[in-house]
């Protein structure tokens, strides 16, 4: 499955351990997100992650293709949690191939970059009894500006 | 026509709404003209939906104000996405 999203947990060892055997390329990069216990106000207990399911996965596909299509990967595979979540959860999973390093470096940072502000989830992170909406950060808007500014969206 | 119309987020907590099945009489209208409609429904809906960023979505995907939509369509409000 290159796509899945999903509100049960998810094991990105299993999910890398699954992604190297199916895909014994000669360069795979895996990334996992977890949930962090802090943000810029202090701490955080826990997270609620809403999503569009269907367009989440519309997009994250949409997305795998554009990478697989711009650094000519040979697999990739993306995997995204929503719903209630404790800190320390695993939120995503990202695996790329391809016959170099590189490639599966980029594709991989280029998923990511692109899925935290393209792919319609939303963090509402909890802190005792107070909940907040997080907003769009500026680092995150210019990494994935990056991706354009290289000339290298396709 | 009949559409579906879905709010995410900031959104659907102030107009205090996740989904929408609305009949509209004409046979096409535009996300503008259906966004000036709904803010009819009150402050916080027309508050809410005149936010400088929202985004909307038809069919699962971003469009701009102008997008037309038909029978059948899904329609979603949304604010800036913050996923990974």
């Amino acid at each position: 499955m290159l796509v899945h999203v999903t509100d049960e947990s998810i094991d990105p060892g299993r999910l890398a351990t699954g992604f190297y055997s199916r895909h014994p390329d000669a360069a795979v990069a895996t990334f996992a997100g977890f949930v962090r216990d802090f943000n810029d106000d202090g701490h955080v207990d826990s997270l609620y992650l809403e999503c569009y399911v269907e367009m989440a996965t519309r997009v994250l596909n949409d997305l795998g293709n554009a990478a697989q299509q711009r650094f000519g990967l040979r697999a990739w595979q993306i995997v995204h949690r929503y719903g209630e979540m404790e800190t320390e959860d695993p939120i995503v999973f990202v695996a790329t191939s391809a016959d170099h390093r590189g490639e599966a470096f980029a594709a991989c940072e280029f998923v990511m970059d692109t899925l935290k502000t393209d792919a319609p989830f939303w963090k509402r992170e909890h802190s005792g009894d107070e909940g907040q909406w997080v907003t769009v950060k500026d680092v995150d808007k210019d990494r994935r500006e990056r991706w354009s500014t290289e000339g290298l969206d396709q | 026509m009949t559409i579906t119309v879905k709010f995410f987020s900031l959104i659907r907590e102030a107009v205090e709404t996740e989904q929408l099945t609305l009949e509209l009489n004409d046979s096409s209208t535009t996300v503008e003209a259906l966004k000036n409609e709904l803010g009819l429904r009150g402050e916080a809906w027309n508050e809410a939906l005149s936010h400088p960023n929202l985004i909307q979505a038809v069919n699962q995907r971003v469009v701009f104000k102008e997008e037309v939509i038909k029978d059948g369509d899904e329609v979603a409000f949304f604010p800036p996405m913050t996923g990974g």
